[in-house]
């Protein structure tokens, strides 16, 4: 399996997916700058937490215009698995790639700790390794998590099986406490929480390893 | 502006002496003009200068095999095998935090990293220590709602994980908060920078962030006394921008790959102007420089207000001459100004241009050698003798007390808002007594504390010294690492009034005294004076940060309680060492007697036979005792883990001075039964003190049968609720 992680100015977990990919797939993935129009094909585009132009502008929307994401968004709709986690997200979600929106905290406050998660679809290529475990545990550290749509998205996201993750209690005001979601294909995630910090026993558990594994597994 | 007419005023108004300005004048051989009064006045203030404190703090011990860079450069550099360096520094922000918390804490934690990365490494964890005011007072909650923002927007922004600290309240902060931020670096010890300019012709180039009006004369600010009209002084505070930061370090990491770079240095305190100084001043050259080149953030800039300026994000080097085009195009591809704006001479002088005049130009030597160095007389802190303290009315209620109030209840309000995963290295997170981080792709990892305790360097300067230093080596000891190296904070108040002069005197010898014995030398540090409002002066409070080196993380061990059917053990003597204990502070709202004695041989042995256990994988469950004593250590392990315990004390002591007493060099430890029998043996043989406790289990933390007899649940509530509760509306 061959993986990309788009690095844009200001991202601060690329090192650390990058690391997770490579333990996980024995591949190191190729990094790619935002400033490229054009990468390898790869068979996974990883795109990584942190603080992208700041966040000075909204979350994710300077980036959500950068010259690769269109390159980006036209290998997602083509099927590529693209997984976004946190910054990543809430890129995402500014390209309209995924749906809804991640606001500030409700408490306005930002929170990185271990959060306990139930895994809400265990049906995606990212999720297959779930289906013996449904409860997991995973850290966050945002300040703006607060997963926001309407209730006819959310409605329909849940019944589609689009919702993947759900916090098991409040952490940032998320509606219906979301975690992570699918687009209604299925080959892009999105999600607040960061399992490239759960791989090894060392670093407090191995519940987001099996996110990586089962990509990997999916893609043979 | 340059035709400014100096007076007698305008020279005070720049926090010099009279003196000190005849000083300047005998110097350049003529009247400084406005520009020049302006550069004198930081070179020679007491944060840049550091006139008050330099005749004392030669008298530190900094060396040891395993130093590579003592104090003197950007941070401290030690060996820590495998050619690889550990590179840290703690500085002060106390003041800019006081008047702009976010603001002030914030660039803190920018210029504490860019004095780490400056040197080559790149940043792999962020600690601090903070000292806010009474828990009452108007004014705490909304300055640490605002510096624990502010630590947190900063270092979660730029990706370096803040992994732990120390945060204490105590009216003597109420109008003087101390922010002291630490940052630990990794560097190749063939891949170190220093800020040495060298080689005549050689280009001297601006990077990173433009240059605005913000934080002029910052670093006078820095040096003088509170007042009422201080909250008059917010201009003086720089505004951070830690995406830039991130940037910065990434194009200065990439730069330094490459061997363009002869000598670097960040802009600091007193911002262009230090930085050339130094860079000049190390390397016995001299530097002009053309301010019309400078970027500028703002239109119309005097040369006055670019030299003073203290903009953040900047950062000066020296390049080799052809490789300039290389080096802009990496500040280019990270979109940071890049600017050569001057040339290194053969005058020895500081010149400076702008609009095709000279507009100032001073001898390098009498900026920095010729500051006034003062010997300020000093009066020793009286010695206290001991004292019996009296037990509780209530036992259960006064560990209850403790254990969920300000001083000692769970910071985790504070460190949840900060980043303390990320890097992906943290395999000790904060709550335990040091913070881990693995070295990134090995086994290795190093352990960092931050700690003083400031009642007793009142009590005893002396003693508190020794302490701060020993609670470090101690941290660092139990989690399993080799303590190798401090930073330090010293933040005192008014060097001028002799008792004062007398707590900064006493600690230094103190903290030397624990240095040399545990073979811990300081290899940085920052001395933050003038910690007074309306002339009442803060704790004496030298904050130490260590660190550590641990061969193979594997064996580290935590604070936790792993499971029930476990013998804790007391390693080293509790003695009669009530005297400004946190029980007779905070319980008997009392603060006499002396602080507990440190006595360093029994520190060290205690401390390398508890180290051995765990590298020899008998332990990996150990707390070391301070704050609150056995109780209160205990209490932490039993709530940490989740796991209680029942203990049983024998001794001639009063059973509450069992319990809370601060006697230095204690460790509890965690085993199995027939583990902790050959670590009975095994201490008896070297003679040292061990008692069995109890075992570990149950859901309730009893001590004699009862006599303390509280729920995990009820300890855990009131622990982890005092800070939530506290700050519940903060503004």
């Amino acid at each position: 399996m061959k993986s990309a992680v788009i690095v844009f100015p200001g991202s601060n977990c690329d090192r650390d997916l990058a690391v997770a990919l490579e333990k996980v797939t024995g591949n190191k993935p190729l990094m790619v700058w935002h400033q490229e129009y054009d990468f390898d094909t790869v068979d996974f585009i990883g795109l990584p937490g942190g603080f992208s132009y700041g966040d000075y502008l909204r979350c994710g929307a300077m980036s959500a215009r950068s010259h690769v994401m269109k390159e980006v968004i036209k290998r997602a709709n083509d099927g590529v698995p693209t997984f976004g986690v946190c910054n990543g997200f809430q890129i995402l979600t500014e390209t309209g790639v995924l749906p809804g929106a991640l606001m500030r905290n409700a408490n306005l406050h930002f929170v990185c700790k271990d959060v306990p998660m139930t895994v809400e679809n265990t049906d995606s290529i990212f999720t297959s390794g779930y289906a013996g475990k449904r409860e997991i545990t995973v850290p966050v550290a945002h300040h703006d998590g607060n997963y926001y749509a309407d209730h006819e998205t959310l409605d329909r996201l849940e019944g589609e099986g689009q919702v993947a993750f759900k916090y098991t209690a409040d952490i940032n005001g998320a509606q219906r406490r979301i975690a992570g979601v699918l687009n209604k294909r299925g080959n892009v995630l999105g999600m607040m929480p960061h399992p490239e910090r759960m791989i090894e026993p060392a670093l407090g558990g191995t519940d987001g390893r099996i996110l990586f594994e089962s990509v990997l597994n999916s893609l043979g | 502006m340059q035709d400014v007419k100096i007076t007698p005023e305008l020279v005070k108004e720049h926090g010099l002496t009279s003196s000190e300005y005849e000083r300047i004048v005998s110097a350049m051989g003529r009247e400084p003009n406005i520009t020049e009064l302006g550069i004198y006045s930081v070179m020679w203030s007491e944060h840049c200068s550091y006139k008050s404190s330099r005749f004392h703090l030669k008298k530190l011990p900094t060396k040891a095999p395993w130093v590579i860079q003592g104090p003197g450069e950007n941070a401290g550099v030690i060996d820590i095998g495998d050619g690889q360096a550990a590179i840290f520094k703690m500085e002060s922000h106390n003041h800019p935090s006081y008047i702009e918390p976010y603001q002030g804490a914030a660039t803190g934690v920018g210029g504490i990293l860019r004095d780490v990365f400056t040197m080559g490494a790149r940043p792999v964890a962020n600690m601090n220590a903070l000292r806010f005011g009474e828990p009452d007072h108007p004014k705490t909650r909304h300055l640490v709602n605002g510096v624990v923002a502010g630590i947190g927007g900063y270092g979660n922004c730029v990706g370096v994980p803040t992994v732990g600290g120390e945060t204490n309240f105590d009216p003597s902060y109420n109008g003087n908060i101390l922010v002291n931020a630490m940052t630990v670096g990794l560097a190749d010890q063939d891949k170190i920078f220093y800020c040495a300019a060298a080689g005549i012709g050689n280009p001297v180039v601006y990077v990173g962030s433009k240059t605005g009006r913000d934080g002029i004369h910052g670093a006078t600010m820095a040096s003088t006394e509170f007042t009422e009209d201080t909250e008059e002084k917010r201009p003086t505070v720089q505004v951070g921008d830690p995406f830039t930061e991130k940037l910065l370090i990434e194009a200065c990491l990439e730069l330094m790959a490459t061997d363009a770079i002869i000598a670097i240095q960040d802009m600091g305190a007193a911002g262009l102007t230090s930085s050339s100084v130094e860079m000049a001043s190390k390397g016995g050259v001299g530097f002009e420089l053309n301010l019309d080149n400078v970027p500028q953030r703002e239109q119309e800039m005097t040369p006055y207000e670019m030299c003073l300026s203290e903009s953040q994000e900047r950062m000066l080097m020296v390049l080799k001459p052809g490789r300039e085009k290389m080096a802009q195009a990496i500040f280019e591809k990270w979109e940071l100004d890049f600017a050569v704006i001057g040339v290194i001479t053969g005058t020895g002088n500081l010149t400076l241009t702008f609009g095709g005049k000279t507009v100032g130009d001073m001898p390098i030597n009498s900026l920095v050698e010729d500051a006034p160095e003062y010997e300020r007389p000093y009066e020793y802190t009286a010695k206290r003798s001991s004292v019996d303290v009296a037990a509780p009315a209530d036992l259960n209620k006064a560990v209850l007390d403790l254990v969920g109030g300000p001083n000692l209840c769970s910071r985790r309000w504070i460190w949840e808002q900060y980043d303390h995963m990320v890097m992906g290295d943290t395999i000790q997170r904060p709550g335990g007594d040091a913070a881990v981080v693995r070295i990134h792709g090995t086994e290795k990892a190093l352990a960092i504390s931050t700690d003083v305790t400031p009642r007793y360097c009142y009590a005893d300067p002396e003693q508190g010294g020794r302490q701060a230093v020993a609670e470090t080596w101690r941290n660092i000891t139990a989690v399993g690492a080799k303590p190798l190296a401090i930073t330090n904070c010293l933040n005192f108040g008014n060097p001028e009034r002799t008792d004062i002069m007398g707590q900064f005197v006493g600690c230094l010898e103190g903290m030397g005294d624990a240095c040399r014995a545990l073979d811990y030398p300081i290899v940085s540090g920052n001395v933050s004076l003038y910690n007074e409002t309306n002339g009442s002066g803060i704790l004496p409070t030298p904050a130490i940060g260590g660190v550590g080196v641990m061969a193979d993380s594997s064996k580290m061990a935590t604070i936790a309680f792993k499971g029930a059917g476990e013998t804790i053990l007391l390693i080293g003597e509790t003695k009669n060492e009530l005297g400004v204990s946190l029980y007779q502070k905070q319980i008997l709202g009392e603060d006499t007697g002396a602080p507990p004695f440190v006595d360093l041989d029994i520190e060290r042995r205690n401390g390398d036979f508890v180290r051995l256990l765990i590298e020899n994988e008998q332990v990996n469950t150990c707390h070391d005792l301070s704050d609150g004593g056995l109780i209160a250590a205990i209490a932490d392990m039993a709530m940490s883990g989740g796991v209680g315990a029942d203990i049983v004390i024998e001794s001639d002591l009063p059973l509450h001075v069992n319990l809370f007493s601060e006697t230095q060099a204690r460790y509890l430890v965690a085993a199995s039964e027939a583990t902790s029998e050959i670590i009975r043996k095994e201490a008896k043989d070297a003679g040292i003190p061990v008692t069995v406790l109890g075992t570990t289990g149950g859901e309730m933390l009893t001590v004699n049968e009862g006599a303390v007899d509280i729920s995990l649940k009820a300890l855990t509530e009131a622990h982890e609720s005092w800070m939530p509760n506290f700050m519940a509306n903060a503004s």
